[in-house]
Formats: C-alpha cells, sequence, structure tokens
C-alpha cells in the first residue's frame, strides 16, 4: 500500500514506530497530486516547499518523542479558510492574490501539531454551490468518475481525499458544504453544532449558519480531527464554552437499544432515486442488526428547510460579502470614482452565483421586504428547531440518505439554480438547527458512483452522531 | 416575473456591483424563479412565533476593553493595493457627490 492511502490512524502508527517519515509521506502525497490534479483539479494551490520543511520538523518532534496525534499528517485545507502565509483565494478572483497573515484557528491548531499543509482546495466560490462549478478556478471532477461533479461546495477538499492526495481535510459546511461532496466522493465529513468549532479565519458566508469540520477516510479519523480542533475560542464569541469529550472513547461505545429515527419525509419516492433509497435502507437494517431500535418519525417542516435557507443565508451573506471591496485587500479593479472601484471590483471578482445570492440577500433585506421574508424565514427557522426538538425527545439520532442522488454530470445542472439548490434538501434542514451531522459512505450505486448515509443527533452530540456513523460502516 | 430589471438595476446600485445589461436580463429571470419558490413559507402559520437570529443560546460575550497591538502590520500593508507613505490609498471619498 502507498503511503498516501493509509489513514491517520494507521499513519500515527507507521510514524511512530519509524516505519516510514514524515518527509516520506509527505513526498507520497505530492506525487499523487502531481499524478492527478491536472484530471481532478482539486487543489488551486499546492505547498510543495512548505510542505516538505513542516515535514521535516515533524520528524525531529518525532524523534523527540514528541509526537502529538496529528504530528507530520499531511492535510489539504479548503481555500475559503485563511491559512498564514499561504495564498488563499475562497475561489474568487477578487481575491486571487489574497495571502492572509494568520492562520484560522483550527489551521492553527493542527499546525502548532506538526500537521503538514499540503495545499488549499478547490471549493464553489465562498462556498455558494452544490457542485464545485461555481469555482472561477474550474471545476472539480469526482475522483471515482471524472464526468461527474465532486459535489459542493467543498468538492475539491472531498477530492484530495477521496484520491489519497492528503490523509484529511479542512472544510466548512453551511448549507450541506462539507456532507454532500462526501457523499459523492465516497469519505466521511462532519459537519459539528455550530459553535462547537471556531470560525475564526473561516472566511464568513453566512454568520449563523457556518461552521468548520474535518472531512477523513474513516470515522476513527474523524474523531483524532475533532479532538484538536473543537474548542471555545476567545477570537469567536459564538464557540460555546461546553467542554469537548473524549471523542475516541465516545464512538468505541456499545450502540445496543439506541432509538434511531427514520423521518419519513426523507424517504418520500417523490424526493429522491430508487437506488439511493434500497442503499440507506439496507443499512438501516444494518444498524437495527446490531440491536439498535428503528423508530417511524416525522419532521413536517422538512420540505420549508430550502427556502428558509434561500432567505436568511443569501442574507447574511450579502451582508457578509461587502467586505470584499477590492479596498484594503485583494484584486482592485481601475475605477475613476470610488463607486466604480467598488462596482467593478466586485462585478469581475465574482462568478455568478455569488453574484446572484447577494442580489437576492439585498433584496430580502431593504426596506419593505425585510418582514416578509427575512423575518419569516427566521420564524419558520424556529419550527424547524423546534420540530427536532420534540423529535429528540423520542429518539437519541435521526438516519437518512446525505443526497437525493448519486454524483450528476458535469454541467447537468448548471443552469438551473433551483434545481441545484434542491441538491441539499437532505442536508439543509440541520444548518438550520444548529445540529450535528455526519454522511458517511453506505454504498455504490450499479454504476460505481458512492452513496452516503446521513446520522443526525441533538446539539452537541458529535460524540453520538460519531458512534451510529462507526458502527454502520462496519 | 416578480423581479423586474429596474428593481435588479436598483438592487445592483445597492450592492455596488456593475452589471451588464445581459446579466441584468439573466438575473432578473432567475431571482423571479427563487423569490416565487421561497413563497411557499407563506403556507407555515407563524403566528406568535419568536425569529431565531442564533442557535447557542448564548448572550452577552464580553471581554475587557483593552488594546494590543497588532502583530501582523507588515503583511497587511503587503496585502493593500495600492500603498503610499505606509498609507492606504483610494479614490477621493467625496469628489463624486452624486454617489
Amino acid at each position: 500500500m502507498k503511503l498516501n492511502e493509509l489513514t491517520i490512524k494507521e499513519a500515527r502508527a507507521g510514524l511512530d514506530t519509524k516505519k516510514f517519515s514524515a518527509v516520506d509521506l509527505a513526498k507520497a502525497c505530492l506525487e499523487r497530486i502531481k499524478e492527478r490534479n491536472s484530471e481532478i483539479n482539486a487543489f488551486i494551490t499546492v505547498c510543495e516547499e512548505s510542505a516538505l520543511q513542516e515535514a521535516k520538523r515533524a520528524d525531529e518532534m518525532i524523534a523527540k518523542g514528541e509526537a502529538l496525534p496529528l504530528t507530520g499528517i499531511p492535510f489539504s485545507v479548503k481555500d475559503a479558510i485563511d491559512t498564514a502565509n499561504v495564498r488563499s483565494t475562497a475561489s474568487a478572483k477578487i481575491l486571487d492574490n489574497y495571502i492572509p497573515p494568520f492562520d484560522a484557528t483550527v489551521v492553527k491548531k493542527i499546525r502548532q501539531q506538526g500537521g503538514v499543509l499540503i495545499g488549499k482546495t478547490n471549493c464553489d466560490a465562498f462556498g455558494h454551490g452544490a457542485s464545485n462549478e461555481n469555482s472561477m478556478y474550474g471545476p472539480v471532477r469526482n475522483p471515482h468518475n471524472l464526468s461527474k461533479v465532486a459535489g459542493g461546495s467543498s468538492g475539491g477538499s472531498a477530492a484530495s481525499v477521496a484520491d489519497n492526495m492528503c490523509l484529511f481535510s479542512l472544510a466548512e459546511d453551511t448549507g450541506g458544504s462539507i456532507r454532500q461532496p462526501a457523499s459523492f466522493c465516497g469519505i466521511v465529513g462532519l459537519r459539528p453544532s455550530y459553535g462547537r468549532n471556531s470560525r475564526f479565519g473561516i472566511m464568513p458566508m453566512a454568520s449563523s449558519f457556518d461552521t468548520v469540520g474535518p472531512m477523513t477516510k474513516t470515522v476513527e479519523d474523524m474523531a483524532i480531527v475533532m479532538q484538536v480542533i473543537a474548542g471555545q475560542d476567545n477570537l469567536d464569541a459564538t464557540t460555546v464554552p461546553d467542554r469537548v469529550p473524549d471523542y475516541l472513547s465516545e464512538i468505541g461505545g456499545s450502540v445496543k437499544g439506541l432509538r434511531v429515527g427514520v423521518p419519513r419525509e426523507y424517504f418520500d419516492n417523490d424526493n429522491i432515486d430508487k437506488e439511493i433509497k434500497k442503499i440507506v435502507e439496507a443499512q438501516i437494517k444494518n444498524l437495527e442488526k446490531q440491536g439498535m431500535k428503528i423508530v417511524d418519525v416525522s419532521l413536517p417542516l422538512t420540505k420549508y428547510a430550502i427556502a428558509v435557507y434561500y432567505i436568511l443565508v443569501p442574507s447574511e451573506d450579502s451582508s457578509n460579502l461587502g467586505r470584499l471591496d477590492g479596498v484594503r485587500y485583494g484584486v482592485r479593479a481601475p475605477g475613476e470614482s470610488l463607486f466604480d472601484l467598488y462596482a467593478q471590483s466586485r462585478e469581475q471578482g465574482f462568478p455568478e452565483e455569488v453574484k446572484r445570492r447577494i442580489l437576492i440577500g439585498t433584496y430580502a433585506l431593504s426596506a419593505g421586504y425585510y418582514d416578509a421574508y427575512y423575518k419569516k424565514a427566521q420564524q419558520v427557522r424556529t419550527l424547524i428547531r423546534q420540530d427536532f426538538d420534540r423529535v429528540f425527545g423520542e429518539i437519541d439520532v435521526l438516519v437518512t440518505p446525505t443526497s437525493p442522488f448519486a454524483a450528476f454530470a458535469i454541467g447537468e445542472k448548471a443552469n438551473d439554480p433551483i434545481q441545484m439548490y434542491l441538491a441539499d434538501i437532505f442536508v439543509s434542514p440541520a444548518c438550520s438547527a444548529g445540529i450535528p451531522g455526519i454522511s458517511v459512505n453506505g454504498g455504490f450505486t450499479k454504476s460505481g458512483l458512492p452513496v452516503g448515509v446521513q446520522i443526525m443527533g441533538p446539539r452537541l452530540s458529535e460524540g453520538l452522531v460519531m458512534k451510529v456513523a462507526n458502527n454502520l460502516s462496519k | 416575473m416578480s423581479i423586474s430589471i429596474e428593481e435588479v438595476r436598483k438592487i445592483a446600485q445597492l450592492a455596488r456591483i456593475k452589471l451588464t445589461t445581459e446579466e441584468e436580463q439573466r438575473h432578473a429571470q432567475t431571482i423571479s424563479t427563487v423569490l416565487d419558490f421561497v413563497r411557499t413559507l407563506n403556507e407555515v402559520d407563524t403566528t406568535g412565533v419568536e425569529p431565531t437570529a442564533q442557535v447557542t443560546g448564548l448572550e452577552d460575550v464580553v471581554r475587557f476593553d483593552m488594546t494590543e497591538d497588532c502583530p501582523h502590520k507588515k503583511e497587511l500593508l503587503a496585502q493593500m493595493p495600492l500603498v503610499e507613505n505606509n498609507l492606504l490609498k483610494v479614490p477621493a471619498v467625496f469628489k463624486d457627490s452624486e454617489e
């Protein structure tokens, strides 16, 4: 087996027993990237030189017996997340030349341990999309089938892990952007509870929806990375003070007697591919065999989640993206007046979907429309939260498909925004409620495409959600 | 269409984006479709329901009002598109009285 094909757990063992070095491991990943990136386009920036230096320092830590869980482990970071002294574009031309002076908190925690930053991954610009076709640096192709999308918005991160270009990735999920590409690429993706991980250095999209989470090859690896990055941060006032549990011991516990809710709205024949439904239902039987109790439940507000999302997120988004104006950083278009400078920089620097959402958000928040759209959506959001609260009174976790279909063809949905938005019907509700959701591979379609199964739990139940997911993949 | 090209023009002005005529047309169409789609929320009875602004329930997260020196001054200046005498250069703010 090639070194880049290892899991974090296996790599840790190999590094600590000196079977190979962190430099060997980094070189294997860089080799793979050279081999495959021109086809897959997972990376916008590859950090060959600095990665090898970081790997060398990691080897020194290991030699001194000072290795921590992620020392020497090569990882990628979505380009919408700040990495010190490494170009970060968010896949938009307006930041084509932007070099952050600081690391995002979650990145810092990993690099301080000696994690090796291999490169920055392609994504839908500023997180806007469900296919990675809204990148101004070209689409990302699915490693399982190059004519298909990798999913979005974290397509590059998903593909980089699925294709063994690195051992894990850090990405963000606002409306499904970690879970959906994880499902399309057959890997594990966790959206943590809102406030569990620090958003400092995560380029903001929708401040009350954004989360940052890992993408890994296994659930055990997920627990390892979450242990390192989770926790309160003084630089992010929306992080919760709750103690971070021992995730590795939580995922190993028994699942007997756990009540698994199957919400009927997620299995409605009108909304889901027959093949997907069969695969997920087979996985539910798998859980039952392990002693979990399967309970039929209903979440009637499910069908409104996308509408709520596409009012609130563009609104918060239009506000956050106001900072990208060509004035203090990024690419400044020439302009005779100040207005021209703003208007041209933003026209040239953003792709179509980003402009669309800024316009929708500006409209929804403008005088005369605020109550009809924004306030109404916030109220329905409350009802969605209550829907989940009620159901979690009867069951411990929910199991659903992650996506209504497997990876679609590049270009298939690019011209129909609503069709693209509906790709997120199963991952969107968790975002309104601020609850965690994990996607693990549950099987493959007849044509060989991965199908993700999603587990959701109450707020701050990452350990439980990972435990059930861990048992699914057995 | 739920939204006219004039309205798109007005919003683009507020959002400081200079759209082409083609884009104005396209956006008027797609945004109308999105607005029609989100109107389904009117089916939901929200009488007396509190709006959700944030999901953590946290309140008044504060710190002491103390100044700290910025450690990244050089790097931040290096990111600025146009610098003169260690100052960020921009077009005159009050030159055009219409805007």
